[in-house]
């Protein structure tokens, strides 16, 4: 590729043609600010942030959508810059309500700080400010458009990385609003509830429904009888939320913080997730045996479960109908352990900690309610509703000394936790249905075929004498991708995963905001995550969820065995097509 | 659960969007399909918008974006009283957008909109060859001449009126 030499701040650049001048001026240590840009997603060149001056150009140009050009003089920051930059900052806020102080993030909003870095300490311009109602149907993401800036970060992830394209920006001039068709309320449309919206959204513009209310008054109920269980990605992401480095594993100073909210029993969705393979690695061996169904797809995205409902209800049959580990490890709270522990279930108030904003939307599904009509998950923290409360404590979560969960449902294999990344389901399940398959014990436990960095993988997998196409999904984009190939009669797959979100649970749209010079669907975080739920597995002895003594007990105690009556009653469920038709 | 979109839409609509989708980049038809639409019902419903984006493959969002975007379409039928200002070059020079305005107040809608009670649309028009009585409004066949906004809420009163005059002769 040709080399193009240009001047940055008085400063000799070499790089690649086709280099923004955005990422020019990076591999000189020059951060030009930004707004609407974000890597990984489509150029919008709409907020003007992001301008520079180019020698000979008539206009300030827009470094993110400007290409690098041979002997090209480049300024980006004379004063005139930077007036013209602060300026446009004053003009976004003229039109943002005045309310840092008490807004959910404050202190984690990008026109917050972009604003403070620009100097900008008044406010100069005092115009016409658009108003709107916060739109809270939905379970899950609500969406308060007087904070939009018009980014269109939002629409652009959830159609270019999710496919879902609920957004889209609506009206015109002063009146354009970013919602889903004809303004419908988000409970009412295709939204599949991921969050990634709230991810990328630079401002408070969309947020997870708080839960926290409902938690803290729990805590302090002494008729409550309160437990909590925490999803196999928070341990690898919480940290960042204290600002430790991405991919510090933080299972147990998480246990301990907990412990100290006041949670009465602190449990592991962990076990819901080694219980969840023996189930669907018997689903699996039951249709492998008659043929009937394949592919199997796994089902512990909420995300994937509600976008299969609204675009591909024709693979309801094909989708295993396991309930997620959230949801199999309430129902055992509020079931076996309560019966074993002689408690009314309708005295345990079941909190679950996902990374995750769908989880929520799941745990409100009718099909997740006790016959009674109590819900077996009561509430749903995502990491970062966690880190608040934590912090919101006074609790110093780097000098906690480390904690261990009770048991039994603490206990867990380490198949169980790489279920928070993606490729992780996949592997568990191969750990546990090639033992069962070929009777043997496996000699090497790392599928690592399947462990993908990318957002598709197929594999072939030897299994005894036989052979299984496997494919790993995750953004539903690639879904799409694959469940067409499957439509086309391309290729038989035996076993699918989709996870919804980009990398898996580990890049869920309920984790910690990316910290100062990192950014959201940083492929560089979804490694170090994604690297320490693995290094927890090695550093476990037991690494097959069929060898975990706590769930051999439960079956021999509670299910007698995989896929039987009780556990069909408890511990699967259906699926159901859903309106709006989500159009592919 | 209704998992179909009910089937709304005129044979001839959806034998264009049948066309459409036999030639290169369907998408880009949208607006031909939607102004079809509009031609033959006077506005876009909601159904008819889902079920376009459903035939056409087009995401619903991006329908109503560019429903919503374009002055042309209307989303609600025409009230019984159809009012336009004229904003040609005559009647904006003696003051015609302080007469949209005070419309807009009287009636709190906006362009294209119709009132909920369903009696008033408010829209706007080119120069309608009047110039010499600007500026110019006309109520379904009525023509207005020399305007003013304090007259606004007048000329609404007198609508209403006739209208129960007309309905009492009924
Ligand atoms: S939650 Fe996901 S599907 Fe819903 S609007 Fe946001 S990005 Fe789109
Ligand atoms: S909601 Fe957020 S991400 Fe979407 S356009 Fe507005 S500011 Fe940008
Ligand atoms: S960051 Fe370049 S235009 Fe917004």
């Amino acid at each position: 590729m040709k080399t193009i030499h240009l001047t940055i701040d008085d400063m000799q650049v070499s790089v690649p043609e086709g280099t923004t001048l955005m990422q020019a001026a990076e591999t000189i240590g020059v951060h030009i600010p930004r707004l609407c840009y974000l890597p990984n997603l489509s150029l919008e060149g709409a907020c003007r942030i992001c301008i520079v001056e180019v020698a000979g150009a008539r206009t300030y140009q827009a470094s993110c959508a400007t290409k690098v050009a041979e002997g090209m003089i480049v300024k980006t920051n004379s004063p005139e810059i930077r007036q013209a930059r602060r300026d446009l900052v004053e003009l976004i806020l003229d039109n943002h309500p005045m309310e840092c102080q008490t807004c959910d993030r404050d202190g984690q909003c990008e026109l917050q700080t972009l604003a403070y870095s620009m100097g900008v300490r008044e406010r100069l311009f005092e115009g016409k400010r658009k108003r709107y109602e916060v739109e809270d149907s939905s379970f899950s993401v609500i969406r308060n458009s007087e904070k939009c800036i018009l980014c269109r970060r939002c629409v652009r992830v959830c159609s270019e990385v999710q496919g879902v394209h609920n957004l889209s920006q609506l009206y015109r001039g002063f009146n354009t609003l970013v919602a889903p068709a004809h303004v419908s309320p988000m409970l009412e449309s295709v939204c599949i509830n991921c969050g990634q919206c709230i991810n990328v959204c630079p401002t408070a513009a969309f947020l997870e429904k708080d839960s926290t209310d409902d938690v803290w008054a729990a805590l302090s109920d002494p008729n409550k009888h309160v437990v909590v269980h925490i999803a196999p990605s928070i341990r690898a992401a919480i940290g960042e939320g204290f600002g430790l480095p991405a991919g510090t594993p933080e299972t147990n100073r998480t246990v301990t913080a907990l412990r100290r909210l006041g949670f009465d029993v602190v449990f592991d969705t962990n076990f819901g997730a080694d219980l969840t393979i023996m189930e669907e690695a018997h689903e699996l061996a039951t249709r492998l045996k008659s043929g009937e169904n394949l592919p199997l797809i796994t089902s512990c995205s909420p995300g994937w479960i509600k976008f299969l409902e609204h675009f591909y209800p024709e693979f309801i049959p094909n989708t295993s109908t396991c309930k997620s580990p959230m949801t199999m490890l309430s129902v055992l709270l509020k079931t076996y352990y309560a019966e074993k522990h002689k408690l009314d279930p309708k005295n345990i108030y079941v909190v679950s900690v996902m990374p995750c904003t769908a989880k929520k939307f799941e745990s409100r599904r009718p099909e997740h309610f006790a016959p009674a009509g109590y819900p077996y998950t009561d509430a749903v923290l995502t990491t970062r509703e966690l880190v608040w409360m934590i912090k919101a404590y006074g609790i110093d979560f780097k000098h906690l000394t480390p904690g261990a969960f009770d048991n039994p449902l603490g206990f867990s294999s380490g198949a169980a936790d790489i279920f928070g990344t993606t490729g992780g389901v996949m592997e568990a399940a191969l750990r546990t249905a090639a033992e069962a398959l070929t009777g043997k014990p496996l000699t090497e436990l790392n599928f690592t075929e399947v462990r993908a960095t990318t957002g598709l993988k197929e594999a072939s997998i030897k299994i005894g004498d036989a052979t299984i196409n496997v494919a790993v999904a995750n953004g539903l984009n690639n879904a799409k991708t694959i469940l067409e190939k499957v439509k086309r009669g391309e290729k038989q797959f035996h076993l699918i995963e989709i996870m919804a979100c980009p990398g898996g649970c580990i890049g869920g749209g309920g984790q910690p905001y990316p910290s100062e010079g990192r950014y959201v669907l940083d492929e560089e975080i979804l490694k170090l995550r994604a690297g320490a739920l693995y290094n927890i597995d090695e550093a476990k002895n037991v690494r097959k969820s069929h060898e975990n003594p706590f769930v051999q007990d439960l079956y021999r105690e509670y299910f007698q065995h995989p896929g039987s009556e009780k556990a069909h009653k408890l511990l699967h469920t259906h699926y159901t097509p859903r309106s709006p038709r989500g159009i592919k | 659960m209704i998992t179909e979109t009910k089937n709304t839409l005129p044979k001839e609509i959806c034998d264009f969007i049948d066309v459409c989708l036999t030639r290169e980049h369907p998408e880009s038809y949208l607006i031909a399909v939607l102004h079809k639409l509009q031609q033959q019902f006077g506005y876009l419903t909601r159904e008819h918008m889902d079920e376009v984006a459903q035939r056409l493959h087009v995401p619903a969002s991006f329908v109503s974006g560019v429903a919503t975007f374009y002055h042309f379409f209307r989303l609600q039928p025409r009230g019984k009283f159809s009012i336009s200002v004229c904003l040609g070059t005559a009647c904006f020079v003696k003051g015609a957008d302080k007469i949209l305005d005070a419309f807009r107040a009287e009636l709190g809608v906006d362009l294209a909109e119709t009132t909920k009670d369903g009696l008033f649309s408010l829209d706007c028009t080119r120069c309608l060859g009047v110039c010499g009585l600007a500026p110019v409004v006309t109520i379904n066949d009525k023509v207005y001449s020399q305007v003013t906004p304090q007259q606004v809420p007048d000329l609404i009163n007198r609508a209403k009126a006739d209208l129960e005059t007309t309905e009492t002769k009924v």
